[in-house]
């Protein structure tokens, strides 16, 4: 498998929307809002995706998602690394399932 | 150290200085490259797919998102929920590259458009901080965000390669890389306790969405509810 026309117009269309935020930005400097509730709101975004990606894989798994959630968490604040907390997390999720049995 | 604010400079000493400054965040992009890639192999994207995907659309968190969307079924394929998460995710770069204007006079402004399209948040940042101390160029910005470009391509393919070592993700737990670079991620954009109003938010909506409503929009629902939860409570704090 190469590629599919399905995932070739997902990948352009990502690719225009992505685009065109980054050369609007620019082009629209004088206009964006820079300060009150839309600047606030655009920049919370980022963080909140993230924390909607990963609060219902922990809530919905079972308890090695969540020990292995902390190892990753903990990991993280330790050492600043991206690789190390991820190595770890999948790490304690493998032992714990084995340990489970689930 | 040279002066930069100087009306001409030579394109090419700034060019490298730019690229040379980027080089400790560039580190960085390198791994999350490389887990980007894997990740992608295990999320069942073809290798032209990955050079695609890197090579067009560009942004890091927003590629991140689109392999826990993806599906190895092109006809499953959730190309509306991809391009919308593209679209949510990468708002930020709205406020990002807005900072940049002043780099360009009123006739490069076309230059400058094309020129955003390989920016990234780590040049961004280097940049303003130049920019910042009174320096800062076209240039400059050019030589991080080709370096920055260049090392993303190289590293996704790299990882994509990796990848196809691993046969079956789940039985190594493999499936939780996921979980734990989006959980790394988060941590890393930690800035003071207010953000924990809009996280708490966004994990709540994100859980009862998923529940309730079949398919990825929990992404977004939890995304769009908890930003706005934080730019509420910025409000009341009277920040904005």
């Amino acid at each position: 498998m190469l590629t599919s026309p399905e995932a070739l117009l997902a990948i352009l269309g990502m690719a225009i929307v992505s685009f065109a935020i980054k050369a609007g930005g620019l082009l629209l400097a004088t206009r964006m809002p820079q300060h009150g509730f839309g600047a606030a709101w655009l920049r919370h975004i980022p963080s909140a995706v993230m924390a909607s990606l990963v609060a219902p894989a922990v809530v919905g798994g079972s308890a090695a998602e969540v020990v292995a959630a902390i190892v990753t968490a903990v990991v993280f604040i330790g050492t600043k690394s991206l690789l190390a907390a991820m190595a770890l997390g999948v790490g304690t999720v493998y032992l714990m399932r084995l340990w489970l049995g689930a | 150290m040279s002066s930069v604010t100087a009306p001409t400079y030579k394109f090419s000493d700034q060019f490298f200085a730019g690229a040379r400054a980027c080089i400790p965040v560039v580190i960085s992009v390198a791994a999350y490259g490389v887990v980007w890639g894997v990740l992608a192999r295990g999320a069942g994207l073809s290798i032209l797919e990955v050079v695609l995907m890197s090579g067009l659309v560009f942004a890091g968190s927003a590629q991140f998102v689109a392999l826990d969307l993806w599906t190895t079924v092109p006809a499953s394929l959730p190309i509306g929920a991809l391009i919308m998460a593209a679209l949510i995710i990468n708002l930020r770069y709205l406020l990002l590259t807005a900072t940049l204007r002043p780099l360009f006079r009123r006739d490069q402004q076309l230059k400058g458009a094309l020129l955003m399209g390989i920016v990234s948040d780590e040049t961004w940042a280097m940049t303003v901080a130049e920019m910042a101390r009174g320096r800062g160029t076209i240039a400059f910005l050019f030589g991080g965000a080709v370096l920055a470009y260049v090392c993303w391509m190289a590293t996704t393919v790299v990882g994509h390669t990796l990848g196809s070592f691993i046969d079956d993700p789940r039985r190594y737990g493999l499936d939780f890389a996921f979980t734990a670079t989006f959980l790394a991620l988060l941590l890393g954009m930690w800035k003071g306790k207010f953000d924990l109003i809009p996280w708490l938010v966004a994990a709540l909506a994100a859980i009862i969405a998923a529940r309730l409503i079949p398919g990825s929009w929990y992404i977004l629902i939890g995304g769009c509810v908890g930003s706005f939860a934080g730019a509420v409570a910025d409000k009341v704090r009277h920040v904005d």
